[in-house]
């Protein structure tokens, strides 16, 4: 392989990433010059597939909020939240954004256009409660996209069963129910042809963050699943069912490939593979990283590439021929998928411990977010009994800073890994 | 109705009923709970806020109403990490300690913490632990269907446990129970807004708390019983302001907290235990129960901040609340950590702020014992209205 295509495709998936999400801006300030409403949508559902073919903006404020924190401004924006009478004990995600909004929704990276409707799904209750806030600001349409879950552990209702069919109509009602509202709201008519264009945009990327996320079994692994990774998923996110998220997928795929056939991994010197569980420390995102890259830790996955996709980790493929009642059944796969790996987290550990040969699990509860985080700890006993891996616990928060001890989670990650030292070193004695 | 759970109440003054009911409601072994299964009998424990107990019922199940307990988490606390509310706790903790025994658990998709618990709960016991999906989606043409299948799919599961159908006649008997008992509870409140003088919002409280840890019949009996009582009990109006209460729809405060409150204000209407009134009209017993039942749910129910229903703003369905019920002012309270109730406060007060309707906020935890610095804020804000 000649060095310069080296060059030109180790790392791309970062730098298209960067270039991608200064694109992204720059459409939501010119939508916000041109006084053009966007769709708020989230990371769990966003229903891109549904809002592009109205041509809506989307604007996805959990990642415009968790920018304010890798960028260190979070602060000034909960401030202003709580001053107008949030509490601290709520999510940060909701409080940033709301600063963001009664700033004239100016953000560090750009303006933010206001919302023209929200679209949200049951995955987390504090969308509702969020889009909420929108609806009484902004007097917007909310349309709640309620995705029946798995009722109780190790028992997903199966494609084809009798229970999987009613949960999907549901599902499909309330997706036509949406293109009537989006009809209403942007003034277009629904065009079926443009949803199977959107809905080949977001194959090529669900099959795409399916293999990217299988490469990573590589060892040394291919990328840092907390850092890299993120600047993934913000693709996966704000560019589902488009042509440069389509591209950027088939791009990162063949990166990766060419990273584990020739043996190249992250800059981490790999001596533990890790796993990360539950939402990232943004407030110090780098620093965080570097306590574990530091001691030869290598974050190789996380329920987070899970969850935080929508589930499209899950590779679904619709079925662009029968395009809304595929949707509705993807929806409702996808997305129930992105809820297990928060409630039923344990089980997805466990495979994950087998299938990424994981060496110790890295789990980060979080003030900001009860969804992710309440079920934690519970799921860790269960997970420790079932693999006998090494695992840490360490609290903080997504978005404050006020919450986040970061010589105290030093030390715990220290110990952690003296801990891991210590149990390879006896293993290999009785060996 | 062949066992009784709760006796002590018979042949006692009003002032006696209600004695015995803060004695059972403040029992953490909840002995009723207890005395069913000791006779045989199966239980299904339902997480807050709302769940269609007509369907355990009409199985012959106990439904016992979830509601945390001010106890000490010993077992549950290593379950848990540190920024959740006490309820979520607490429930564990009393199945954990085996002061509650269950056959089945269910919780509802009502916040990002209560969701998560069949989960916690799958991980620990054996028994069937779930979800129930109420609809998230209120404003769907396609929400009463698949709320009436999703409640068939439960009834099947109670099913299996009891080894038993659960016949048409059985569920349109157990709506019609439950009508009745939804029907006194109205009469209840009806007083307190009428002449609230007559029963204060710590009486009512614990009069109809009790109906989440028997059964219905037994309940309905309390209620007829002692309804009567209080449209004869003589008592003299005083110089109160009229609030009404809101924040008490899964956390309970604790009971003393609502005493205090009583003391200084008549409570003329209130969301406590909004999930045994949240059916605000007789479930029709013509046709098919399960599709009535999950009909109320949707189209005759009242509010909370943990559904979203576009026809009802939960700040505009305050205001008619406290228009509805003669009002001056509200008590906009949430439990600690409570997420939607924390964020639907900044939604009340905005909204009683734009009406000039004075507002007293606060938090609390079920396991709060001093509440002097609350009377104290309390009487001075009812004051401030008495005298302005």
């Amino acid at each position: 392989m000649p060095e310069d295509k080296k060059v030109d495709i180790v790392g791309r998936g970062n730098v298209e990433g960067a270039n991608l999400f200064r694109d992204w801006f720059a459409e939501l300030g010119e939508a916000a010059k041109n006084d053009q409403g966007a769709a708020y949508v989230f990371v769990m559902g966003s229903m891109a597939e549904i809002l592009k073919v109205f041509d809506f903006p989307l604007v996805l404020p959990e990642i415009t909020s968790l920018q304010t924190a890798v960028r260190r401004v979070a602060d000034e924006y909960l401030t202003v939240a709580e001053d107008y009478g949030y509490s601290p004990d709520i999510c940060g995600y909701v409080k940033a954004d709301i600063g963001i909004h009664l700033r004239n929704r100016e953000h560090p990276m750009g303006k933010i256009p206001k919302p023209a409707l929200t679209v949200l799904t049951n995955a987390c209750n504090t969308y509702v409660k969020w889009a909420e806030i929108w609806e009484r600001m902004y007097n917007i349409p909310v349309f709640v996209l309620d995705v029946p879950a798995t009722r109780q552990a190790g028992k997903q209702f199966q494609l084809g069963s009798a229970d999987f069919t009613r949960d999907c109509k549901y599902v499909e009602a309330q997706i036509r129910e949406l293109i009537a509202l989006c009809e209403k709201v942007s003034g277009k008519k629904f065009d079926i042809d443009r949803l199977r264009e959107t809905m080949a945009y977001a194959n090529d990327m669900n099959i795409g963050w399916k293999r990217v996320l299988e490469l990573n079994k590589s060892r040394p692994s291919l990328f840092n699943a907390l850092t890299d990774g993120t600047v993934y998923l913000g693709v996966s996110n704000n560019f589902r069912g488009t042509k440069e998220g389509s591209q950027y997928f088939k791009n990162l795929v063949e990166e990766m490939e060419y990273k584990a056939a020739h043996g190249i991994g992250t800059q981490t010197d790999e001596k533990y593979r890790l796993a990360f569980v539950g939402v990232p420390c943004y407030p110090i995102f780098r620093r965080f990283n570097e306590m574990f890259a530091e001691w030869g830790g290598a974050f190789v996955h996380s329920t987070y590439l899970h969850f935080a996709s929508g589930g499209a980790n899950m590779g679904f493929e619709y079925d662009v021929s029968r395009p809304i009642e595929s949707l509705a059944e993807g929806t409702l796969i996808s997305v129930r998928e992105a809820m297990d790996n928060m409630f039923h987290q344990d089980r997805v550990l466990i495979e994950m411990v087998k299938d990424y040969e994981l060496d110790g699990v890295i789990y980060h509860p979080i003030k900001s977010c009860r969804t992710v985080s309440t079920g934690l700890a519970d799921g860790r006993r269960a997970m420790m009994a079932a693999t006998d891996t090494p695992s840490l616990f360490i609290e903080s928060d997504m978005m404050d800073k006020r919450v986040v001890s970061e010589a105290q989670m030093k030390n715990r990650a220290d110990a952690f890994f003296e801990g891991l030292a210590s149990r390879r070193l006896t293993a290999a004695k009785t060996a | 109705m062949a066992l009784r759970l709760f006796e002590k109440w018979q042949d006692q003054s009003l002032d006696g009923v209600i004695a015995e009911c803060r004695e059972l409601v403040e029992d953490a072994d909840f002995p009723t709970v207890q005395r069913w299964r000791e006779a045989g009998g199966k239980v299904l424990g339902h997480f807050q806020v709302y769940f269609p107990e007509e369907i355990a019922h009409a199985a012959g199940m106990l439904p016992f109403k979830m509601r945390g307990a001010p106890v000490e988490c010993m077992h549950a606390d290593s379950h848990f990490g540190s920024y959740l509310c006490s309820i979520i706790k607490t429930s564990l903790e009393l199945v954990l300690s085996k002061q509650v025994e269950l056959d089945m658990f269910v919780t509802h998709p009502i916040c990002d913490a209560a969701r998560n618990l069949a989960a916690v709960w799958g991980r620990n016991f054996d028994y069937p632990c779930q979800i129930l999906y109420l609809p998230q989606n209120a404003n769907s043409a396609a929400s009463a269907t698949y709320l009436r299948d999703e409640y068939a799919r439960v009834q099947a599961d109670i099913e299996t446990i009891t080894g038993k159908k659960v016949t048409e006649e059985a569920l349109k008997n157990s709506l019609s129970v439950f009508n009745e008992n939804r029907s006194l509870l109205r009469q209840l409140y009806e007083f307190k807004r009428k002449q609230p003088w007559l029963i204060s919002v710590y009486e009512t409280y614990l009069l109809m708390n009790v109906g989440g840890l028997i059964m219905r019949e037994e309940h309905n009996e309390i209620l007829k019983a002692v309804i009567p009582l209080i449209e004869t009990r003589s008592i003299k109006r005083h110089d109160k302001i009229r609030v009404v209460f809101e924040g008490g729809f899964c956390e309970q405060p604790p009971l003393d907290l609502i005493r205090t409150i009583s003391q200084s204000c008549y409570v003329v209407d209130d969301d406590l235990l909004i999930g045994l009134r949240w059916i605000l009209e007789d479930v029709s017993l013509e046709g098919d129960p399960l599709f009535n039942l999950a009909e109320a749910y949707l189209e005759k129910s009242s509010y909370s901040p943990v559904q979203h229903d576009s026809r009802k703003p939960k700040e505009k369905m305050l205001l008619q609340r406290i228009a509805d019920s003669g009002a001056e002012a509200a008590i906009i309270t949430a439990a600690k950590m409570c997420e939607p109730g924390l964020e639907e406060q900044v939604a009340y007060t905005k909204a009683l702020d734009e009406k000039g309707i004075p507002y007293f906020v606060s938090e609390f935890e079920e396991s709060m014992t001093s509440f002097d610095h609350m009377e104290i804020q309390l009487e001075t804000f009812t004051e401030n209205i008495l005298f302005s």
